[in-house]
This record gives C-alpha cells, structure tokens and sequence, in this order.
C-alpha cells in the first residue's frame, strides 16, 4: 500500500517536474528577445558569453559584486546541494561510478553545510531589514522545505538508520516499472514526501531561476551589434518602405 | 513645480559614503507622480487620450502581448529568487530610503500582477506567492514608481540573473499608455520629434540661425571658419546630436568642439533638421513602436542626404538606441561605408584622430578646471565604444587626458560599470519630479564632493544631454557652481590648436624651441 501511494506519487511528481520545467523551457525559448540589451561591459564574441555564463553559474560572478555575505551564503548552499545530489544518484545508478563512490564522505559534509547556507540565508532574511521587506511567504517556506529536507536526510544518516538498499532496490525498481517495497522509516517517508514537494512545486516557483539564468537576455547576448545585424522576430514591425 | 521636502537639505547631506544604505521609510515618495499627458499627446502617439474604461482588462491584455514578446520580461518576472543584492543598488533608495524603490520591489509591483494573472500559483494560492490584483491603487503605484527609475541598469549588473528592472519599467509604462495614463514630459516631446524633428521644438529656421551664430563666434574666437553645415546633400558624415546642443550650455559648447574636430579632421559633415534630434524618449516610454519611428527618422536623413557614415554626439541613451537598437529598429545600413563603425560616436571620432596625432592640443588652457568624469549610465551599462569591452569608460577619459592637465576619477564604486545616475534620466527630467531627482542624485553627488576635498575637483565632464542639464539644476542645491558640469568636447574645444588659428601661432610662437631662433 505504501510502496504503491508512493510509487504512483513519485512517477506524478516526476512527470510535473519534467513536462514542467519542458514546457516553461520551451517557452523561453519560443519568447523571441527583439533588441539586444547585454549589460555592459559585456564579452563580444559568443565564446566570451559562453565564458560569462560559466562564471555566472558556477561562481555567482554578479552576486560577489553585489553582496558578499549572500554570496557566501547562496555559494555555500548551492554548491554543497549539488554535491549532495551527486551522491544521491548512488539510489539511483546500478552499479554505482566510481566518482560517485569517492565522493561519498565529502557528501556527508556537504549536507551539513547545505543545511548551514540555507540557515544562514535564512538568517538574513529576518535580520536585514532590506532583505524581510521583499520577503513573502513562500520565500519562507522554501527555505523551510528544504531545511526540513536536509534534516530528515541527515536523520538517517547519523539518528535512526534506514535501509539504504531497500531505499535502492524501491527506486531502481520505479526506474524498471518492477516494484520493490519501499521500508517504512519514519524519517525516510519524511525525507520523500518532502522530495516530492519540491519536484512538484519547482516549475510553479522562483525555483525557474536556475533554467531561467541561462536565459537572461542581460546576460546571455554578445555585445556585438556594430558587428553582426540583429533582426530577430518580435515586437517590431518591418520598416516601412521608404 | 514640486519642492523638494523640506527635510531633506542637501548641503548638509553632500558628505558622506556615496553608497551608504539608508533607513527605510516606508511610503516616503509615494505622492511623487509626474503630470499625466493631455489627451493629444497620448493620441498623437497612437494611444488613447485618457484612461480607459475597461482598463483593467486592457492592462492584463496588454501584460500579455508584451510577455510573449519580449524573453526579458518573461524570464525575469519568473526569475527573481528576492536575495536581496540589488535593494540597496539603485541610487533613488540610497537618496529617499521608499522600499518601493529597492530594484526588487519596484518589479514586485508588476510581478504581482503577472503572478496574479499569468502564473497557476497566483491564481491558486494568490496569498502565499505575493500576487495581487490590479486595482486602482496598485496602478497609482505603477504610476508614481515607475517613474522613479531611470532605467540606468545598475541594478541588473548586481543581479545574480542580471535582472534589467529597465526592462520593467519600460513594460509598466507601456502598459500604462495603452490605457490612457501617459506621462506629459516623454509624449509631449515624442509628439514634437513627430512634427518638427526635435525634442526642443526647434524649427529649422531657428535652428539655421543657431548655427550660422555660432559659426560666427568660432570665427571670432579662432580666426578660422569652422562650418557648422546644414542639409547639406551628399556630405560625407551625418551627425545627429541631442537638441540641447543647439541650445543651452554647456551643450553647446560640446558642440562647437565636435565642429572643431570635425573641421580639423578635414572631412565633409553635414546636421539634419529633420533628424535634428539623436534622443529617443520613445524608448523612456517603453513603446517599440515609437522607439521606431523616431529611430527612423535617422535612417531617413542619412539616406536622403546621401552620406556614407553615421555619428552621433554626446547623448548617453541616443546612444544606447544608436549603438544596440539602430541597426534591429531602422536597419540594415548597408547604404554606409562599411571601414567605419555604424554608427560612431563622436568620442571614438575624436579619439581616433588624437591616437593619429591628427589633433594639436594646448592643455593649459584648461589649466582653470580640475576635472573628473562621471559615466552616463546609458553609455557604461548599455553600449560600447572602441573595439574593446570597456571602451567606453576609456575613450571619453583619454580625450579628457589628452585636453587637460588635472584629472581625477571619482571613487571605483561610483564609476565605471558602476556609475550612479545623474537621478534625472529616464524621462524623469521635469521640473514636477525635482524632489525625486534632488534626492536621487545624492550618491553622485557624495562621490563628487570626496574628489572636490581631496584634490580640489572644480568641474565634472560628461556625454549625455540629460546629465548635463540634470547637472545644471541639481549642483547648486548641493553647494557647487552651476557650471561645474561641462561637456567632454567642451575640453576638446578649449583646448584645440586648430590649424591657423590665433590659438595655434600664440601656441608655436611660444614654444619655438630656443636654439631654433637662434
Ligand atoms: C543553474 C543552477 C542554479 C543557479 C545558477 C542558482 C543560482 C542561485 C543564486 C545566484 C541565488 C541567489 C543567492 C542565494 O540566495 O543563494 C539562488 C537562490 C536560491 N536558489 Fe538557486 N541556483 C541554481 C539551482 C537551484 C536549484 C536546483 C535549487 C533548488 C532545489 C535552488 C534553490 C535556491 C533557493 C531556495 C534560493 C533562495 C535562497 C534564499 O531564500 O535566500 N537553486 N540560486
Ligand atoms: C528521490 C529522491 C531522494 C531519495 C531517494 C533520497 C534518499 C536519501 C537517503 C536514503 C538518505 C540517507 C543517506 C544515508 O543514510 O547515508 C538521504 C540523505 C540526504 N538527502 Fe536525500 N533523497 C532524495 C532526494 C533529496 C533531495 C532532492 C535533496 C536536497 C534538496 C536531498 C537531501 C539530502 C541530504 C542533505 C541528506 C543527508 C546527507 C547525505 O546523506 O547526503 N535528498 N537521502
Ligand atoms: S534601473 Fe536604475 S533607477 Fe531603475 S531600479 Fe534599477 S537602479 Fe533604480
Ligand atoms: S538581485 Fe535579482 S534575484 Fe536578487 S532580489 Fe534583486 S532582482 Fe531578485
């Protein structure tokens, strides 16, 4: 019964998650970006945009300039999520990579200092007057979820112990359409209900901000407009013929 | 004409860190709000004259329209995670501490209603995303916030997304003409470039006159005819430049040293009077269309009168629209000659010929002004110069090198990619906004008032009309001279040895080496 409500639960929220984050993709994509507004100073060539873009994503370049608190924060958040997610794929590959293997022990750290960043953004979200004035209250329950997500994944690792292969075999089999039962852990059924939270409300959030950065016209055009014409489709008419 | 509050005194808030975080002061600016547009402006520009009765509808529509057209807006109403870095980014928080004018909170004001209207959670759970209907107050907010943005795009150099609140701005106020609520300043002036050219209404007749003056007094000072032509068919060079040169210092003055320049370099050049206007308020407004038509204008004359190459003068968002738009909105400029940049600016002009030694300079003659430079938004953040990225911070310094002895730049986090807006661009120019303008020029004017203590800066250089004439009204309020802002060719002018000029004699007579008359 348990393994069933699951299952079904997962392959929807996978779905939404996926077709969701598809279509929004797809509409940015389709949404035509009619003039050329790169903030400036920006690269001129595509492969210098290819660059910025790197640095955006991977170093937060703008945020450091802005603020360096958040950045550390944010940083420290982000890069230790990714991290844990690198490790969570051990559920989900069979066998597991090496890479994945060795990253095994800095995955544990990495969900501590997850939970730190979020703590920390949170944080300055009530303290710095600025910051709670632009805070709603989604913005809280996010940073909620996903706190509450790094403490029941830390629960099992260090308080009450689940069955990481159970765990496995329940996934590979969602995976193969051949169902396993899932173990019934308190914190695990916490941990995956939260998970599945989180897939399903991604492509209705703020949470676009991480497709949506690699589409920010700002960021992503060349400043190139002496050099190559620009004629996208869009708002503008074609010139009258003089 | 709105006074500025009377607590806020300026001279005694010129010192201090340019970019300290003020308290916030919930609803501080919420009663400042331009004149609306008559009827005829509005309509002239292909809007209706008044609001709308079904306006709330047509807003929505139009929100609509506008989002499936332009990736900006769409992806950045989605996009904004509220980190926070830009709410202390824009210089009107840093000058009046309204939260509504933290970047973030003035797209808060537009989200919410996309997020009402266009988003599933907003329509579901309104409440927990912060989204809003558009009722009557939030479109008096629009219209009080929107225009207290410049649009100078600090605040997107800071964003984590690069979030353009611009962008948003632009949108806003689009929206708000399409329903009848238009700002009197922009579609007044929109109206004019329709019908005779320019923003200042300046009839060809007068504008013949203006120049034909100036010709003379350039004669007078330096002996030497320096033309400044006028519809001139087949020259070879059209320059366009803001009105304002014709008009009032200390533009003019950057426009007798772009003829300087032009005259020394030799070539034929020519003005327009029907495209005697480089500005483009249609872009403040947000309407691409306007935006186009005047745009076209340029490509009109520049066909018409049969010239090869395109520059423009000192003007930061003409520049922006010439340098990024021109091309996409009146282009292709296949007609020009294609060794030279289209279109240029009168910088890179200039700086050309001083990298070739084409230009003699005696420096000393702007020995009286101690000078630093202050980037117009538009021209750091917007646009280019030079084949480099960064060009434009260092054109306009290397001419300013190259014209005076002192010269200082104001404080790294006030310049550069990072300049503070003069608080009077974007439309907001008008005598009803001075409170806000007042107030939103206080970081630069901190920043000022650190280089004029610390190495006696007398005067501030730059290339934008809107600066310049913002300048000319804001440095006194703050204790400086009124004419402590000049113009970039302003310098090149003082300090040009034309050839054959009484300038260029003295100059030589003075300099002859000493063995030479021996
Ligand atoms: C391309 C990938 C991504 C990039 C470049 C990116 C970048 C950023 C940046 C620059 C910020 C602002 C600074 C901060 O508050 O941390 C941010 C905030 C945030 N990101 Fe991401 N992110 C990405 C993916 C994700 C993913 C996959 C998640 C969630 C599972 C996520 C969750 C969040 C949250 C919740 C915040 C807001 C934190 C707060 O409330 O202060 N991000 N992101
Ligand atoms: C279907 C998806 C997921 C499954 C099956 C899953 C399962 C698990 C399991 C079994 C553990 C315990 C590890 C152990 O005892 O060694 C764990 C830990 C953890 N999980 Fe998840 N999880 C999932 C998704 C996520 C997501 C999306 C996040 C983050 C947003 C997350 C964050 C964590 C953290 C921080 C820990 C503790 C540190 C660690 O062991 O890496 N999990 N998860
Ligand atoms: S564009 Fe400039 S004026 Fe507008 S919100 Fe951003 S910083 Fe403020
Ligand atoms: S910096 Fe960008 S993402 Fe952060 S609050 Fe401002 S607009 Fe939103």
């Amino acid at each position: 019964m348990l393994t069933a409500i699951f299952a079904i639960l997962f392959y929807l929220a996978a779905a939404i998650l996926l077709v969701g984050l598809a279509l929004r993709i797809r509409l940015y994509a389709k949404t035509p970006a009619p003039l050329k507004i790169p903030t400036t100073p920006a690269p001129i060539t595509r492969g210098g945009v290819v660059l910025r873009m790197a640095r955006e994503v991977t170093l937060f370049e703008s945020l450091f300039k802005s603020n360096k608190w958040t950045w550390a924060f944010g940083w420290v958040f982000h890069v230790s999520l990714a991290v844990v997610l690198f490790r969570h794929l051990r559920y989900f590959l069979q066998p597991v990579p090496e890479i994945v293997a060795i990253m095994q022990p800095v995955g544990v750290l990495a969900g501590f200092s997850m939970v730190a960043g979020l703590l920390a953004l949170w944080g300055r979200r009530l303290v710095v007057e600025r910051v709670r004035y632009i805070t709603g209250p989604s913005d809280h329950l996010m940073l909620a979820l996903l706190v509450m997500i790094g403490i029941s994944g830390l629960s099992m690792k260090f308080v009450a112990h689940t069955d990481i292969v159970a765990v496995k075999a329940f996934f590979l089999g969602l995976m193969y359409f051949d169902w396993k039962p899932l173990p019934s852990d308190i914190n695990l059924l916490v941990h995956l209900s939260l998970v599945l939270t989180l897939m399903i409300v991604f492509p209705f959030s703020k949470l676009l901000h991480a497709p949506g950065v690699f589409f920010s016209p700002t960021r992503n055009q060349a400043d190139d407009s002496r050099e190559r014409r620009y004629a996208p489709r869009g708002l503008l008419k074609p010139q009258a013929k003089a | 004409m709105a006074a500025v509050s009377s607590d806020f005194k300026p001279k005694e808030r010129v010192v201090g860190d340019p970019i300290e975080i003020p308290q916030i002061a919930c609803g501080a600016m919420a009663e400042s709000k331009p004149f609306v547009a008559k009827a005829d402006h509005n309509e002239k520009l292909g809007f209706p004259g008044e609001l709308v009765e079904d306006w709330h509808d047509k807003a929505i529509f139009r929100l609509g329209e506008l989002l499936e057209n332009n990736r900006a807006l769409r992806v950045y109403l989605d996009s904004c995670v509220k980190c926070g870095a830009c709410t202390d980014k824009c210089h009107y928080f840093m000058g009046t501490g309204d939260p509504k004018n933290m970047p973030v909170a003035r797209q808060d004001l537009l989200r919410k209603v996309y997020r009402r209207h266009f988003t599933w959670a907003g329509k579901v759970v309104p409440w927990l995303v912060g989204a809003e209907d558009l009722t009557k107050e939030v479109l008096d907010d629009w219209y009080s916030y929107f225009h207290q943005c410049s649009q100078c795009r600090r605040c997107s150099v800071f964003c984590p997304y690069g979030i353009d609140t611009a962008e948003i701005s632009m949108a806003a106020r689009d929206i708000m003409d399409t329903i009848g609520v238009g700002q009197k300043y922009c579609n007044e002036i929109i109206g004019k470039v329709f019908n005779i050219g320019n923003n200042l209404g300046l009839p060809p007749k007068a504008l013949k006159n203006t120049l034909e003056g100036l010709e003379e007094e350039i004669e007078e000072e330096t002996g030497v005819p320096v033309k400044l032509p006028l519809d001139v068919q087949g020259a070879d060079i059209l320059l366009v430049t803001p009105s304002a040169d014709f008009f009032a210092s200390p533009h003019m003055e950057g426009l007798i040293g772009y003829a300087k320049v032009l005259h020394e370099a030799g070539v034929s050049w020519t003005l327009s009077t029907y495209a005697s206007e480089a500005a483009n308020f249609g872009m403040f407004v947000g309407s691409q269309e306007n935006m186009q038509k005047v745009a076209q204008r340029i490509a009109k004359a520049a066909r018409d009168l049969g010239v090869k190459r395109l520059v423009f003068g000192e003007c930061g968002h003409a520049w922006r629209v010439a340098y990024s738009f021109l091309d996409t909105l009146a282009g292709p400029f296949d007609f020009l000659d294609p060794n030279y940049p289209v279109p240029q600016h009168i910088c890179e002009f200039t700086n050309d010929l001083i990298e070739k030694g084409k230009l003699r300079f005696d420096r000393s003659k702007n020995d009286e002004f101690r000078l630093t430079f202050h980037d117009s938004c538009n021209v750091a953040r917007a646009s280019r110069m030079g084949d480099k990225p960064g060009g434009q911070f260092e054109i306009p310094r290397a001419i300013l090198r190259a014209t005076c002895n002192h010269f200082f730049d104001m404080a790294p986090e006030t310049i550069h990619e990072k300049t503070l807006c003069c608080g009077g661009g974007g439309g907001l120019l008008t005598d009803e906004l001075m409170d806000v303008r007042v107030k939103g020029a206080q970081p630069r004017m901190r920043a000022l008032k650190e280089v004029a203590d610390e190495h006696g800066v007398t005067h501030m250089a730059a290339i934008c009309a809107i600066c310049k004439a913002q300048f000319s009204k804001i440095l006194p309020q703050y204790g400086f001279e009124m004419d402590g802002i000049v113009s970039v060719h302003q310098m090149v002018s003082n300090a040009i040895l034309l050839t054959g000029s009484t300038q260029a004699e003295e100059f030589d007579a003075q300099h002859r080496p000493a063995d030479a008359t021996a």
